[in-house]
């Protein structure tokens, strides 16, 4: 269950992102092997619309089985959800702290987006 | 005749100009028809409360899915230059506020498994007043795409008449669907540091156009004589000056028409507009 967190640099004590689709890099969690690899979401974080979709794509791609984000708007949360990647939303402090949260099972999957297209 | 009234930065005084302009022509007797192109935030009828006489909604095809002949092959996505259509797990996902309408996933689709379906986007509003005839387009709420709605409405530009059009602010997509084909650009500007800043955009985007232009200064202030000098610097034709004056403001606040409320001011209308239609015959 391979997890993505979209994060403002490439650490685990990187704060997570406000935004998931403008998000710089993203996190990606091994929890078999324990290992964090990070992608860059350079190509997006400047796109003029439609970041939300092509940041679903990039962690889908990056073979993310789930979410584990801040925010996530409704046409990211469409194209995870069709995906069949659960979406977490409401995480706050680092990327460390984000997969100590999952792993304690305290968090349940979003059933919506929590926030407006273009909210921040 | 179409004079389109544009300005870069927002609030330096379009609709002001555009209402008045287009009152004192027609109460000199000219025909004259505007067209409010500020779809985001149109309030020229605010102006003129005019009787509506017409209303028609403007579309925009976007692509529909037949799901027993998508494959989910996924060349619609490789083809969207706007990540408007795609396949996301087992289901072919479209996205209609990312869509250009550009057809290009239905050329593509091996499937031929695309149909297209109107989608409304704005609506356009004719009606007269005793002042004028006016056409307000609307963008609906939520809708990112004005081009679409100002292109609908400029198909109802009657060559016989003199055509106002108010344009949005700003410089880009919009203001250039507002301002290509049109005879001459008047360009408001605000005597300040930013109406100066986005004057020298705006004059960048006419002079790409080849649309004849000249500016109107609008708030003018002898404080701030930078954006005059701008002007006579850049060899650029100022139309008009119109004073930074509270009375105006309140005029304009009120919603009423300042030729109305201080009738000297026809003539400063009537007289840019026949400035106007000298330089445009140039």
């Amino acid at each position: 269950m391979r997890l993505a967190i979209p994060c403002n640099e490439q650490k685990l004590t990187a704060l997570l992102g406000p935004q998931f689709g403008r998000a710089a890099f993203f996190a990606i969690y091994d929890p078999d092997s324990r290992t964090v690899e990070y992608i860059s979401n350079s190509q997006v974080v400047n796109t003029p619309s439609g970041a939300g979709v092509q940041a679903a794509r990039h962690i889908i791609d990056a073979g993310a089985a789930a979410l584990l984000s801040a925010h996530c708007g409704p046409k990211a949360f469409r194209a995870l959800q069709a995906a069949g990647i659960p979406v977490y939303v409401g995480l706050t402090g680092t990327v460390q702290e984000a997969i100590d949260k999952y792993n304690s099972g305290a968090i349940q999957p979003a059933t919506n987006a929590d926030v407006e297209g273009h909210w921040a | 005749m179409i004079i389109s009234i544009a300005s870069g930065k927002g609030g330096t005084g379009k609709t002001l100009l555009a209402t008045n302009l287009a009152a004192a022509l027609t109460e000199s007797g000219h025909v004259v028809h505007l067209l409010d192109c500020d779809v985001e935030a149109p309030n020229d009828h605010l102006f003129f409360k005019p009787v509506i006489e017409s209303r028609t909604d403007v579309v925009m095809p976007v692509p529909a899915i037949d799901h027993n002949r998508c494959n989910l092959c996924n060349r619609c996505n490789e083809v969207c230059a706007y990540h408007a259509i795609g396949v996301f797990g087992k289901s072919v996902l479209v996205f209609p506020e990312l869509c250009h309408s550009c057809g290009g996933c239905v050329v593509a689709c091996p499937q031929a498994a695309i149909m297209e379906t109107d989608k409304v986007t704005g609506n356009i509003e004719t009606g007269h007043s005793s002042a004028v005839k006016l056409t307000t387009g609307f963008l609906l709420i939520g809708e990112a795409k004005a081009p679409p709605v100002i292109n609908e409405m400029k198909k109802c530009i009657d060559p016989a008449a003199i055509t106002i059009i108010d344009a949005p602010p700003g410089a880009s997509c919009p203001v250039i669907a507002a301002i290509k084909d049109t005879d001459y650009v008047v360009l408001v500007a605000e005597a300040s540091p930013f109406g100066l800043h986005d004057l020298k955009i705006a004059v960048q985007v006419v002079k790409k156009l080849h649309i004849p232009f000249g500016v109107v200064i609008n708030k003018a202030d002898s404080a701030y004589p930078n954006v005059l000098h701008y002007c006579i610097t850049e060899n650029i034709h100022v139309l008009s000056e119109l004073p930074f004056d509270l009375t105006i403001a309140k005029i304009y606040s009120g919603g009423c028409l300042l030729v109305d409320r201080l009738p000297d001011y026809k003539k400063v209308f009537i007289a840019l507009y026949n400035n106007i239609k000298e330089l445009a015959a140039v």
